[in-house]
């Protein structure tokens, strides 16, 4: 009794270290250590566990595991591209998830395996109603978790398309699933000691994982930011039912607190988009035909990058917009560079951070932190739209909902009343694209046909680089 | 331990998660979440227990073996990389 009361005693430093973490974590100055003290935490509560629970001759098992799980992480961490980060943290996200399924089932099996030799009666106590519905929720939860971001893992990397995919009678398919889930999960909980209980727990099992899948599919490329930190409170929410079902108050606390941050990082998403969490999960948003944004005035005029060098020479204000697009073309390098020239050659620059730009949140000020873009010229939406009129040159790069102007001006938009960057009201405005094709929403781009844009056709990367060229002759 | 001592714990630690990271600049929402993330890999503590716990070749044994390899890379990885992005904003910090 008194070794478990300093076992606890330990998972309350650990907790406490993990509260401290996460807080310096929300600011620039304390977060990479912030970072660190929540690793001790964790390496607290590992300690404390394995000096607590040595119950079998299984400390083979434990280094293999550990070990396999430290070198995977380790190379992972180290060699991810910082363009691949949504990927990563996507894949994070769903081995997560995919661990609390597996405690939970381990628990429920645990006690299954006790009870095979018995007929009749029950060798031991079985499982509580509480335990058993504590179990489907760690099931459920983690299942949707990890397919979930299996499949967002599947259209960050492109091994999936990234669209949105909507078929007939999606919704009602999905609903089902869940009816499923709920009518096997009930039956189980209020027997889960008899009967048909472990048809019942496999049933829910595979139904969790299939609507982890079918729930992200209608959800294109552009909305990956809300999926993923969805995703992630999600993890948190298992590993909390996971600490329920083992009764281990640290397990609730982390999980907790993971919950809530991803809970916040969403809502921050879909402030920035306009739209409410069930418009992103459930309206296929971006599958939808693209009717809706049909007239256009004026045509595309391209230019090319000999013209768009003088224009950019005499320009003394110049903001950059990045999106996704830069991360594909791994541009940021190339794009800080001339940042650079511009600055030497007297011009003022800024970089525009939409808050959605890229497919998770804070992707892009990553990017630029990678290429050394300086902090101080890192600006916000809020902060940059009040001085978009005196800017000369806005050069957009791979981005297109975040600065469509169809969002303030036509009611008949989809994107209508999101937010965006008024780039449109630059004196000129650059923008970098691949071809003439719409964005992710499938919204053609007013911007792209307005008087003050010149399109640069061609890989962001390869125009960015042509340009620096012309500065250097 | 008793539920409701649990469940105490639970809505506690809820209300303070959202007070505590409330406001987070932009710029820190990557490491916040991949930050995070590790934390959320605290279920090695149960894929420890399940692996410790259970009589090798059982099958609860080899799940929560599968659950602390599954476990084990979210923590590495999600600190190390955590740690590896941070360093990039630090740098500029300095100038």
């Amino acid at each position: 009794m008194e070794l478990s009361g300093l076992i606890n005693f330990f998972y309350i430093a650990s907790a406490t270290l993990f509260i401290f973490g996460i807080k310096m974590l929300g600011s620039a100055n304390t977060a990479r250590r912030g970072n660190m003290v929540s690793s001790i935490g964790m390496l607290i509560a590992i300690v404390v566990t394995l000096v607590d629970k040595q119950v079998f001759d299984s400390w083979m098992w434990i280094l293999a595991g550990i070990g396999a799980g430290s070198l995977i992480g380790f190379f992972a961490a180290k060699l991810v591209k910082m363009t691949s980060m949504p990927e990563l943290v996507a894949l994070f996200n769903g081995f997560g998830g995919l661990a609390s399924l597996l405690i939970g089932w381990a628990e429920y099996q645990k006690v299954v395996d006790a009870n095979a030799g018995a007929i009749g009666e029950l060798l031991n106590p079985g499982v509580t109603h509480f335990t058993a519905s504590v179990i489907f929720l760690a099931v459920f939860i983690g299942g949707i978790t990890f397919t979930g971001s299996m499949y967002a893992w599947g259209k960050l990397s492109g091994k999936i398309s990234g669209q949105a995919k909507v078929f007939a009678g999606q919704k009602a398919f999905n609903a089902l699933i869940m009816l499923g889930i709920l009518l096997t999960g009930v039956l189980y909980a209020t027997t889960p000691n008899t009967g048909n209980a472990y048809q019942f727990f496999l049933a829910f099992v595979i139904l969790s994982l299939l609507l982890g899948i079918f729930g992200v599919m209608p959800i294109g490329g552009g909305d990956m930011p809300v999926v993923i930190s969805l995703l992630n409170s999600c993890s948190g929410l298992a590993a909390c039912a996971a600490g329920f079902v083992i009764q281990n108050n640290v397990l609730i606390v982390a999980g907790c607190l993971v919950g809530a941050s991803g809970l916040i990082l969403t809502i921050i998403m879909c402030k920035a988009m306009n739209r409410t969490l069930a418009n992103v999960l459930f309206s296929g948003f971006g599958a939808m035909a693209q009717k809706a944004g049909g007239k256009q005035e004026g045509e595309m005029k391209a230019l090319s990058s000999e013209d768009a060098y003088y224009v950019l020479e005499a320009a003394s204000s110049v903001v950059f917009v990045p999106g996704y697009g830069m991360a594909v073309a791994q541009a940021q390098h190339a794009v800080k560079e001339l940042g650079e020239i511009l600055e030497e050659n007297g011009a003022e620059v800024r970089f525009a951070i939409h808050p959605v730009a890229g497919r998770m949140p804070g992707h892009m000020n990553v990017l630029l932190a990678e290429a050394d873009v300086p902090y101080e010229q890192l600006s916000e939406m809020d902060d940059v739209n009040p001085l978009m009129t005196t800017v000369d040159v806005a050069i957009v790069i791979g981005a297109n909902d975040v600065v469509n102007p169809a969002a303030g001006e036509d009611p008949n938009s989809p994107i209508y009343g999101m937010p965006i960057i008024n780039v449109h009201e630059a004196k000129t405005v650059f923008a970098l694209k691949r071809g003439q094709g719409a964005g992710f929403s499938g919204l053609v781009n007013q911007l792209f046909f307005r008087e003050n844009t010149r399109m640069l056709y061609g890989d962001a990367k390869a125009t960015v680089t042509e340009l620096l060229a012309q500065f250097k002759d | 331990m008793d539920i409701i001592l649990l469940l105490f714990i639970f809505t506690l630690a809820a209300f303070l998660g959202l007070e505590l990271i409330s406001k987070v600049p932009s710029q820190l929402h990557t490491p916040l979440m991949s930050g995070s993330n590790a934390i959320s890999g605290i279920t090695i503590v149960g894929a420890l227990i399940a692996t410790m716990q259970n009589p090798q070749g059982t099958t609860a044994m080899t799940l929560g073996f599968a659950a602390l390899v599954l476990a084990t890379i979210n923590v590495v990885g999600g600190y190390l990389v955590t740690d590896r992005m941070l360093g990039m904003f630090k740098k500029k910090g300095g100038k």
